[in-house]
């Protein structure tokens, strides 16, 4: 039997839809954001979304492409950073002469890109000799290594403070001063999208595939005569440097970076954030880590419980739902256009309702332990209801809407499964 | 001298309380190949439940009854949270106790406040056993000695003397001829998680009024226990327990060490103004672990002990 492979390959038009037309889509999305009228405080927090979407892009390299599971890859960004707030300082020190003189700050994720793949390639050596848990161990070893040994270091780390530097130094690249806050959405959205385009290219190089075979079967991969440890430790090398991007971003956005930005807790935050997105899509983690830095910017100013409720959801999403925020999507997207899109809906509806009745008790109990913890008296009082620690009416609502949500919730799967 | 002899005897005593967490991450690792992320986690709620037990009745009764409550909690989390992710492969069980870790920490905090709360050593206890040197050593201290000390005899007694110990070995490298034999295996497997998480509870009952209890102790814990176990070689007993002694007492005497950089290797030209040559021993005590494990896996990737490539 022949088959054609000419017939089996995308035809022009479909690669366009499926490889380019995004792509597009996302840059005229960029484009347009800031002539919608938004204010200074939003654009801080999409300047913080570009970084983070880079951020959890390369980390997705590691988590999602190439199986590694890391617990240190802030360590990459806030080296890649640090850097580049040295550079800052070394531009406005040049004063327009000699080399940093002549270095726009609009170039300044190229060098940490360049810092974020040394520090990978020197890291990565003995990291990558192992996969699975012990590599993950490592990459926490090295992380709580970095950050222990950052406040030893005054003149590189700045100690507790941080270093700082300004942005407004050195020569201007295309008119852009990079004072307001308007050009820096700008060089932001330029480098996440072009962070976000290599990224993807490098996916469909011989190397992003081999990472993923890797990932999948490291001793077949060993059998066709590529040697797993060195594929990891080139993937490894190409995340390590686009963290370093994500750094050079961030040093021009926040113009400082402390010895923290190297710890354990951005890195396990951009876990979470990539694999709330979702590991298995490309777009995972993009819509983790808009997610992720809108609520962790905004949902802090409602409730003291703002972890906890990222933890409850993080925990769900490895319980229930494995292919995260894009697996749900992208779902979506095929139920609503398959012929038996009704029944689908039915079943949303039903799905959702449960959730809706789980998170109604879960938000009650939340809130009212957190406002009897604090012991100052609060009452948690959502639409008019008072809701005190010792009232009926709370225990009622903590209660029975969870469990009918859970029955409502699990009838939906036992049908499903017997489907 | 009497900096050796104190720095011995507190190291081993560190490096006890490290081995009684290690050991039962270790195995509960090589049993069901999961790395519990949330294990430090478990230390914590050993000594906040001793805590709030001793406010209600007494040590003796805290000592006995926290890690068994922190046990039950452990065998919860197995049959409801890891045994439902296995499916989805070790990733996603060690991504469940990391979320677990956050969580305990929140709940923590909750119930017991931001603060540190006031867990203090029994005042049947709290006397002075002895003087050395002049200096007056505390009688918790060695009472931390002998309750880790009986708990690892029994442990090893339990896994190598008994039936029981025989049916976990067993399980350990053949769960499915385990099965088979009639042995309900998942009923091992979280007895297994239980007992771990019990001895974690245990070593935060008698640690955390030793050390200070307070919601960032699971934090600080928590990475310290896995070098210890990857050191070790991961899945082997014995590896933990050299590895924690090592540690314990590599830790506690570098802090007692008060020598520079510069006082130590001045002979290279290392001037105490200097950044590098003004860092003190004692400074790098933290850092030191990690060290150890970063060097250790570079020389020897399979830890100290370890038997099998993980």
């Amino acid at each position: 039997m022949t088959t054609n492979m000419t017939t089996l390959a995308p035809s022009a038009s479909e690669k366009f839809t499926q490889r380019a037309l995004p792509f597009i889509l996302f840059a005229l999305l960029l484009i347009v954001i800031p002539f919608i009228g938004v204010s200074r405080g939003t654009l801080t927090l999409f300047n913080h979304i570009g970084i983070n979407i880079v951020f959890a892009l390369s980390y997705n390299m590691l988590l999602g492409r190439a199986g590694l599971l890391s617990f240190g890859h802030a360590v990459y960004l806030g080296l890649g950073g640090y850097f580049c707030v040295h550079i800052l300082n070394w531009i406005a020190d040049a004063d327009g002469s000699g080399f940093w003189g002549n270095v726009p700050v609009f170039s300044l994720p190229i060098f940490g890109f360049a810092m974020g793949a040394l520090a990978g390639a020197i890291i990565g050596w003995p990291s990558c000799r192992r996969a699975g848990t012990a590599f993950a161990m490592i990459s926490l070893g090295v992380a709580e290594l970095m950050s222990t040994a950052a406040f030893m270091f005054d003149s590189l780390f700045g100690g507790e403070m941080g270093i700082s530097g300004d942005r407004m130094s050195g020569p201007k690249f295309f008119g852009l001063s990079m004072g307001p806050i308007e050009q820096v959405y700008y060089f932001i959205a330029f480098w996440t999208l072009v962070g976000t385009v290599a990224m993807y290219a490098f996916t469909r190089t011989p190397l992003g595939r081999l990472s993923e075979a890797t990932r999948d079967n490291a001793e077949r991969v060993q059998f066709i005569g590529y040697d797993p440890t060195r594929v990891r430790y080139l993937v490894f090398i190409f995340a390590g440097a686009f963290a370093g991007m994500a750094g050079g971003m961030s040093a021009v956005q926040d113009e400082i970076f402390t010895p923290d930005s190297l710890s354990l807790i951005p890195s396990g935050a951009i876990l979470i954030a990539t694999y709330i997105g979702g590991i298995r899509f490309f777009a995972g983690p993009i819509f983790g880590a808009i997610l992720m830095t809108y609520m962790g910017s905004n949902l802090s100013d409602y409730t003291a419980g703002w972890l906890l409720y990222l933890g409850l959801m993080f925990i769900s999403v490895v319980l229930f739902v494995p292919d995260g925020i894009a697996g749900l999507v992208f779902g979506f997207w095929r139920g609503i256009r398959s012929p038996g899109r009704y029944a689908l809906i039915g079943k949303w509806i039903t799905q959702i309702l449960g959730l809706a009745l789980v998170a109604t008790s879960v938000i009650v109990v939340v809130e009212v332990a957190y406002r009897w913890s604090d012991g100052y008296g609060d009452v948690f009082a959502p639409f008019g209801f008072d809701l005190p620690h010792n009232g009926a009416l709370t225990w009622v609502i903590g209660t029975l809407p969870l469990l009918a949500g859970i029955l409502i919730l699990r009838r939906v799967k036992r049908t499903e499964s017997e489907a | 001298m009497e900096t050796i002899v104190f720095s011995l005897l507190n190291g081993m005593i560190y490096g006890l309380l490290l081995f009684m967490l290690s050991s039962g991450l270790t195995l509960i690792f090589s049993m069901m190949g999961i790395l519990n992320f949330a294990h430090a986690s478990f230390y914590m709620l050993g000594a906040y439940f001793a805590y709030t037990i001793m406010g209600v009745t007494n040590f003796w009764l805290a000592l006995f009854l926290a890690p068994v409550l922190a046990g039950g909690v452990g065998m919860l989390v197995e049959r409801w949270g890891l045994r439902r992710v296995h499916v989805n492969g070790h990733v996603a069980e060690l991504l469940f106790t990391f979320g677990l870790a956050y969580l305990i920490d929140e709940v923590v905090r909750i119930i017991w406040g931001r603060n540190a709360v006031n867990y203090k050593v029994p005042e049947a206890l709290d006397f002075t056993l002895f003087t050395l040197y002049g200096s007056n050593y505390p009688a918790y201290r060695i009472f931390i000695l002998f309750v880790a000390v009986f708990m690892l005899v029994s442990l090893w007694y339990l896994l190598k003397r008994t039936r029981i110990g025989l049916i976990i070995q067993a399980a350990l490298t053949h769960p499915h001829m385990v099965g088979h034999l009639g042995h309900n295996v998942p009923l091992v497997f979280m007895s297994v998680f239980g007992a771990g998480c019990a001895l974690a509870g245990l070593a935060g009952v008698i640690g955390g009024n030793y050390f200070i209890t307070d919601p960032a102790m699971a934090v600080q814990m928590g990475p310290i226990v896995f070098v210890v176990v990857v050191v070790g070689g991961l899945g082997s007993l014995e590896g933990a327990f050299l590895a924690a002694m090592l540690i314990g007492i590599l830790q506690t005497s570098a802090v007692s060490i008060n020598a520079s950089f510069s006082d130590i290797f001045g002979f290279l030209g290392l001037t105490a103004s200097s950044e590098l040559g003004r860092i003190t021993v004692a400074q790098l005590a933290p850092t030191l672990p990690f060290l150890l494990l970063v060097l250790v896996l570079i020389a020897r990737p399979r830890g100290l002990m370890g038997e099998r490539e993980v």
